[in-house]
């Protein structure tokens, strides 16, 4: 008999800021320049060199601790944490270690198999170190060089609880971190671009145990997938070494892509002292009252709220409300389509149908599209109106994405307008009666499919245009009397 | 006298009077330098070129302070383009790419900047002696040590071979060397100099400060330099003041405490004797003279060997040899680049209290040295604190003796007793001014401090000055 085991994991992510200048300096932070180009003798660390804290970085670390509901301190330093390496212009990177910004926080989060509550230890503000450029892979380099773009670019270090028990979990509690993240619009959280970067401590325990096992830390796992991935194969691999009676070591371990597992880096005895002290060039950072409440008047509504308003007041199913608040921007062009349209269910079709594929197929957002609410709110109506039929209003839709034309200018020169008039049809509906001879014998036996395929032939002959709802009535009449 | 020997007052009011002219001073400087710079040695690096830059503007900056004066600047302070090598071999020809706040303050206010100045390597000493190029030498007497760590900016101005010099002061860097060279020398309240530019020993203790011929001339020299910057955190707004106004000999008043804990240290009865006989000449003058305790400082210089050793390991760090400065020759990978950059670039005084450093903030080490170290600290400035409630000045020997023979202190801890009367100054982050009070019998000159409370540096000057021409000392010039 083997014994159970339960998961435990905790997660550190690191987030870029998005602020448009360094944390320490006025360089900037824009990605993908020419190397070194973004760099001055602050964050180059060059003799002399002093820093100056960045305002914007702490009010949006502020906003990253209020939405993570942590406690934000009054009383707040910077330390230097101190070690050797070629990306680091100062050889200690300014941190922060005993008090942080903000504390005791938690998140929501929702898995198949059901709602669990992940406790956030700590937000703290740091800067993030430059990068090495190798010729070709590491091991084999000739040289590297050092890219100092990067260097002091604001981080924030958010440091969950021990409370994860699985992979999944793991992977909801990213995607709703980054999701509030962007929703406060402070973060690209761009895992590609490494500005969100995840590293985690995951180990196992009999369960029933109070106790923590001995854990492991793993590294670069470079997206959510990655993530998963990783956790899953750290699980078995602690899980098989426990069944067959022997011990994990506790030491950090790196998560490679390619070959699908985890690999020693260094163990626990090659752990830093990183010798943390308060940095003497920057002031304790208090953060008063009045600060604070500037800071939560710009909070905005959070996604795990919207997710719950949206089914309690729209009566959007689950899924829907989860995709439409997935993304703020949709959340909110979907609530300016409803100020005009009162068919949420309605409003969210059409969003998660046509006008999500258009912007994947783009990769854009819902304002970057030719599509605005008053117009999407304008072509729902024409559709409840019969003045275009579903059919045609996909095409109305297109063009309105391309375009950005009034969905009414767009049916009135394509001509894509509802035929509703019988006068209009008469004729036509006589000729395609009087061309189908068999179809006419089989509805007359009661065959009423037939009739499907005269509407069609019907619409047909209108490129769409002819009102089906009017055109299947006048058949009936005519036909079946 | 001779145009080197004057102050940047004197000098001034002869340009302003036409009795010279800048180029006339220039070469007067010129001179002075090519005839005594061989015994002296104060100079890293002469800047000739920068000097011409601004002679050249001296008609649109004439109304300026310093238009027109040659001023030495010590080789911590960073200066755009030219040398700044903490006379450290790991940065021998480190050529900074930008201005240090107060080199740009000296430039506006129209000074010549004429030469970098020897030091202690990375201002870590008290003999210039741990420069890693050269030694020194005491314009009063050429085998005895100019004190240090600004050393150079000291003799240079001891020696006439500029008019000021800036200086940087850790724990006594600026005070201690006039002392020995018989010039004044301010510390000022920590956060009124910008640190921008300084190249960082211990950066919680670190001011850079004037080194001048007489009081007036640290009152000028102190207007150019202070006042908020930006660029550094700990730099304080709104303190700065037109210090000529102090330029008063009134000390009636003025209460004075002499703590009686540092007279009673074991020093030399003769630097003891002439500080007390100045300190007469005060109460003589008006003060009011009564003997205060205090903490004793051997608490101060323990603390202080902590902290500052602790801040620069950490500040010292960047010296790896992958960005500028020495990059060992030696070196195959990265580690050994760290390792060997490092053991061949600093000097022993550098490796010794960046090991002593490192192993204060060490995990389980911490709370026991750097942390108890930080306390004493507050302990230290809140009794100085308590002592300026009653108190407008106290004054105390700037050094136990005068200046040391060179090459007579090889035990470290001998040294760092040599800092015993400035250390806790910096310490509780107050300013000091070193003036010369007297000369021991073999005419070597004594320093006495005055020390006031936060931004009493008002205070400081005008019982400085006051003193100045009471004993009238300031025209006595080594003899080179």
């Amino acid at each position: 008999m083997s014994t159970k085991y339960e998961t435990v994991i905790g997660l550190e992510v690191h987030v870029q800021l998005s602020t448009k200048s360094k944390i320490f300096c006025g360089c900037s932070t824009e990605f993908g320049k020419a190397p070194n180009i973004n760099t001055c003798p602050v964050c180059l660390g060059l003799p002399g060199s002093l820093p100056v804290l960045n305002k914007k970085v702490v009010d949006y670390a502020m906003l990253a601790g209020m939405a993570l509901s942590c406690d934000i301190a009054e009383y707040s330093k910077f330390d230097r944490k101190n070690y050797f390496y070629p990306d680091l212009a100062k050889a200690y990177q300014i941190s922060q270690f005993d008090l942080p910004i903000a504390e005791n926080g938690n998140i929501e989060i929702e898995t198949d198999n059901g709602i669990f509550n992940i406790g956030v230890t700590r937000v703290h503000l740091e800067e993030d170190a430059g990068k090495l450029v190798h010729e070709g892979s590491i091991d084999k380099s000739e040289a590297s060089l050092v890219d100092y773009n990067r260097s002091g670019v604001p981080l924030i270090e958010i440091v969950s609880e021990p409370d994860i028990r699985t992979p999944a979990q793991a992977k909801a509690y990213l995607t709703e971190l980054k999701l509030i993240l962007e929703y406060l619009e402070i973060s690209d959280c761009n895992m590609e671009e490494g500005s969100l970067r995840c590293d985690a401590n995951v180990s196992l325990r009999p369960e029933g145990q109070k106790e923590f096992g001995t854990k492991a830390e793993l590294k670069n796992m470079n997206s959510f997938s990655a993530v998963e991935k990783g956790l899953e194969y750290e699980v078995k691999r602690q899980q098989k070494l426990l069944d067959e009676g022997q011990v994990v070591v506790q030491e950090t371990r790196t998560w490679d892509e390619d070959l699908n597992k985890t690999i020693s880096m260094r163990g626990k005895e090659e752990a830093h002292d990183y010798r943390y002290f308060p940095d003497p060039d920057l002031l304790p950072l208090e953060i008063n009252q009045s600060w604070k409440k500037e800071i939560r008047e710009r909070l905005p509504e959070l996604p795990r709220e919207k997710y719950k308003r949206f089914i309690s007041e729209f009566s959007l199913p689950a899924y829907d409300a989860g995709v439409i608040t997935g993304n703020r921007e949709m959340a909110e062009f979907f609530e300016t389509v409803l100020k005009d349209y009162n068919d949420p269910k309605n409003i969210s079709n059409w969003m998660m149908g046509e006008f999500l594929r258009l912007l994947n197929e783009n990769n854009e957002g819902p304002y970057d599209s030719g599509v605005s609410p008053e117009n999407l709110s304008k072509m729902l109506k024409m559709i409840d109106e019969d003045v275009i039929s579903g059919k045609i209003a996909k095409k109305v839709f297109e063009i309105m994405y391309e375009s950005g034309k009034d969905p009414e200018k767009i049916v009135e020169e394509e001509g894509l307008k509802q035929i509703s008039d019988e006068d209009e049809l008469e004729s036509l509906v006589d000729q395609i009666i009087a061309a189908n001879p068999d179809a006419v014998e089989d509805i007359k036996n009661g065959k009423d499919r037939a009739i499907g395929f005269l509407v069609g032939q019907i619409m047909k002959e209108t490129r769409g245009k002819a009102n089906p709802g009017l055109v299947n009535q006048m058949l009936r009449d005519k036909l079946m009397d | 006298m001779n145009l080197y020997d004057l102050t940047i007052h004197e000098l001034k009011d002869k340009l302003n009077k036409g009795e010279t002219t800048v180029a006339e001073i220039r070469k007067a400087f010129a001179d002075r330098i090519a005839a005594v710079e061989d015994k002296v040695k104060s100079y890293l690096t002469l800047t000739d070129d920068l000097a011409a830059k601004n002679a050249a503007k001296y008609e649109e900056k004439k109304d300026e302070l310093l238009a027109g004066i040659p001023i030495a600047i010590k080789d911590n302070i960073s200066t755009e383009a030219i040398k700044t090598s903490c006379a450290s071999k790991v940065l021998e020809n480190y050529k900074p790419p930008f201005n240090s706040t107060v080199v740009d303050k000296l430039d506006a206010a129209g000074a010549l900047i004429i030469g970098k100045t020897n030091m202690d390597e990375f201002a870590m000493g008290s003999s210039t002696e741990n420069s890693a190029f050269f030694n020194t030498n005491n314009p009063w007497n050429l085998n005895h040590a100019p004190g240090g760590s600004s050393g150079g900016s000291a003799a240079a101005v001891a020696a006439g071979e500029c008019a000021a010099a800036l200086g940087s002061d850790t724990g006594g860097s600026i005070r201690q060397p006039a002392s020995y060279c018989g010039v004044v020398g301010l510390k000022l309240t920590y956060g009124m100099v910008s640190r921008y530019g300084l190249v960082a020993f211990a950066s919680s203790l670190d001011q850079i400060g004037p080194i001048t011929k007489d009081v007036e001339d640290c009152a000028i020299m102190t207007n150019v330099i202070t006042g908020y910057d930006e660029k550094d955190s700990t730099s304080v707004a709104d303190k700065a003041e037109d210090y000529r106004k102090y330029l008063k000999e009134d000390v009636s008043g003025m209460k004075i405490g002499i703590p009686e804990e540092y007279f009673n240290l074991d020093f030399d009865q003769e630097v003891k004797d002439s500080v007390l006989a100045a300190v007469k000449e005060l109460e003589k003058a008006g003060a009011e003279v009564e003997t205060v305790h205090i903490t004793d400082a051997a608490y101060a210089l323990a603390a202080y060997y902590i902290i500052g050793p602790a801040e620069a390991s950490s500040n010292l760090a960047r010296y790896d040899g992958v960005r500028y400065g020495l990059r060992s020759e030696e070196a195959d990978d990265v580690r050994s680049m760290f390792f060997n950059t490092r053991s061949e670039g600093f000097g022993d005084e550098v490796k010794r209290r960046i090991v002593i450093g490192t192993y204060a903030l060490s995990s389980g080490y911490y709370d026991a040295y750097y942390l108890k170290a930080q306390k004493v600290r507050t302990l230290i400035k809140d009794d100085f604190d308590r002592i300026f409630n009653d108190f407008d000045l106290i004054v105390t020997p700037t050094a136990p003796t005068t200046a040391i023979e060179l090459g007579t202190k090889s035990d470290p801890l001998e040294m760092y007793y040599t800092d015993i009367f400035t250390v806790p100054i910096n310490i509780a982050g107050v300013p000091a001014m070193s003036i010369p009070c007297g000369f021991d019998s073999n005419n070597m000159p004594i320093g006495l401090q005055l020390i006031g409370p936060h931004f009493g540096e008002g205070k400081i000057i005008q019982a400085a000055y006051t003193l100045e021409k009471i004993l009238d000392l300031k025209d006595k010039r080594a003899e080179l």
